[in-house]
């Protein structure tokens, strides 16, 4: 229990004067602007979107300002703020199929259509620092290569696989997903709820859930199937209209696994999948995602639960939010002082006790 | 399939293209506004953004975006706007224009506005295409032994 405690008005006020001056930092140093974070800390923006649960860049750079670059704060500023504003409806879902791909690679095929396209990739980098960036008055590199290009949606990995009745299938369906931002989540969840849960949980969390599965905790033998990167229209329907429009584009990136399956009680040998969905370009995040969202699936594909933490829906999703998680971290810092009071009587009085039974004893 | 990979209605075609047009843009190719009576003035909302498991399955729930709304009279023509992000003046600027799209001076917005948002859109989307084409990884095979 904590309680309610007065006083530190003026401690507060002077503690929250010296937190914007500092978050300023020295003045003699140009200040950064909102436009400076979402084109040059693209990828910081793209994390707090994702796990901010609200695509909007320019919100997510001025909260990474706002949080001094703690992007677990930002995060929080995004949840908050999103609390506030009314909600305007559901999209279509979106057809990463039909996505204006600016990265597509397949760990399975070397050939398939589409291509192996790279984008802009920290792969095949020598992860060496780059000391020319530190120089002030970077000359802004060259626009990059072009190559013609086909305007042709890229057909996913998977449906090649589909063919051959080679992989399990997801069958179109349009029931209304449960929402865990309107009713609390209740276990056991679905995969749409699993999925919506891992999609916004915290990048560290999910990447070690998965590497642990990687390592043998729940091991699900997992090939990136295919990663693609890049936008989709986001289209609603309008009920004052009768159909449905675009209301904008959004950058996501996908992730598809197959899995080797050799078949259980239920299913037959096929390859399996696991899913990643992530909001900007978020490439780690949505391999982990797919790899923990088929570790997830042991339950309806018939596998064993062998213990693994990953497999464990309660431990993953109960524990992937990192602001439900700051929350209840960082309360046990603020006043316990009644609680302790008890805590410290109790002591004084078990010692007392157990000191009076050993003088007894001798 | 979804409802906007069938063919589109030109009135579908535009309000999209309102919709994702800078803001600042839209200002510059549109700076006056007729009067007009407004119905819903221009309002944030978010819109929860659905994706399909495995692209292809069942609607799940990936996170929000920011959007904003208004309807508006121009005359007798009534307009609608959804547009992403924040901009009260774009979604009001995109619901004028929806209106007049409607009307006897649609041929003069059609080349005023949609058609170079359309053009610039297309290049942007090109350029964009066009650097990814050239990451594209060519293979090649050694030759090992030979057949001769």
């Amino acid at each position: 229990m904590y309680v309610a405690v007065k006083g530190g008005e003026r401690a507060i006020e002077n503690a929250h004067a010296w937190l914007a001056e500092e978050r300023r930092g020295d003045p003699g140093i140009a200040e950064m602007s909102i436009a400076q974070i979402r084109a040059q800390l693209a990828l910081a923006v793209n994390r707090v979107m994702a796990e901010g649960s609200l695509y909007d860049p320019d919100l997510a750079a001025l909260a990474i300002k706002q949080a001094r670059g703690d992007l677990i704060e930002a995060v929080f500023l995004i949840r908050a703020y999103r609390t506030t504003l009314p909600r305007l409806g559901s999209s279509c879902p979106i057809e990463t199929a039909q996505m204006a791909v600016i990265r597509r690679i397949s760990a399975t095929y070397k050939d398939l259509p589409g291509g192996q396209v790279l984008g802009p990739t920290f792969d095949y980098t020598h992860r060496l620092l780059d000391f020319k960036l530190a120089a002030e008055g970077e000359m802004p590199p060259p626009p990059a290569p072009t190559a013609p290009a086909s305007c042709e949606d890229v057909p996913h990995v998977t449906a090649m696989l589909n063919r051959d009745g080679m992989i399990q299938t997801e069958l179109r369906g349009t029931a209304t997903p449960p929402d865990l931002t309107r009713t609390p989540m209740e276990l056991p969840a679905n995969r749409a709820l699993r999925l919506q849960a891992i999609t916004r949980g915290d990048e560290g969390f999910i990447l070690s859930m998965a590497y642990s599965t990687q390592r043998g905790y729940g091991r699900t033998h997992a090939f990136v199937g295919e990663l693609r990167i890049g936008t989709v229209a986001v289209a609603m329907e309008i009920a004052e209209l009768g159909f449905a429009v675009d209301i904008g584009a959004i950058e996501v990136t996908e992730c598809e696994t197959v899995n080797q399956f050799t078949g259980s009680k239920t299913e037959p040998p096929q390859f399996t999948r696991g899913y990643g969905l992530v909001f900007g370009q978020t490439e780690r995040k949505a391999i982990a995602m797919s790899l923990v969202d088929r570790a997830l699936r042991w339950r309806e594909l018939g596998e064993d639960f062998v213990g693994a933490p990953a497999q464990d829906e309660e431990f993953v999703l109960m524990h992937a939010d990192n602001v439900q998680a700051t929350g209840f971290l960082e309360h046990i810092k603020l006043p316990h002082y009644v609680d302790f009071q008890a805590e410290l009587e109790l002591v004084r009085r078990l010692r007392a006790e157990a000191l009076a039974t050993q003088e007894a004893a001798e | 399939m979804s409802e906007h990979s069938l063919p589109q209605t030109p009135r579908q075609i535009w309000m999209g293209l309102l919709a994702r047009a800078p803001a600042a843009r839209l200002a510059e190719l549109c700076p006056d506004l007729p009067p007009h009576e407004v119905l819903r003035a221009p309002e944030v909302g978010a819109v929860m953004v659905e994706g399909r498991i495995g692209g292809t399955g069942q609607p799940f729930n990936l996170g929000e975006m920011t959007v904003t709304r208004c309807a508006l009279r121009v005359g007798s023509l009534v307009g609608h706007a959804y547009v992403q992000g924040r901009d009260k003046d774009h979604a009001r600027r995109a619901a004028v224009l929806d209106a007049l799209l409607q009307g006897d001076q649609a041929a003069r917005y059609r080349r005023q506005v949609l058609d170079v948002l359309q053009a610039e859109e297309t290049t942007a989307r090109a350029t964009r295409a066009a650097k990814a084409a050239a990451t594209k990884v060519e293979f090649f095979t050694l030759v090992r032994g030979d057949d001769q």
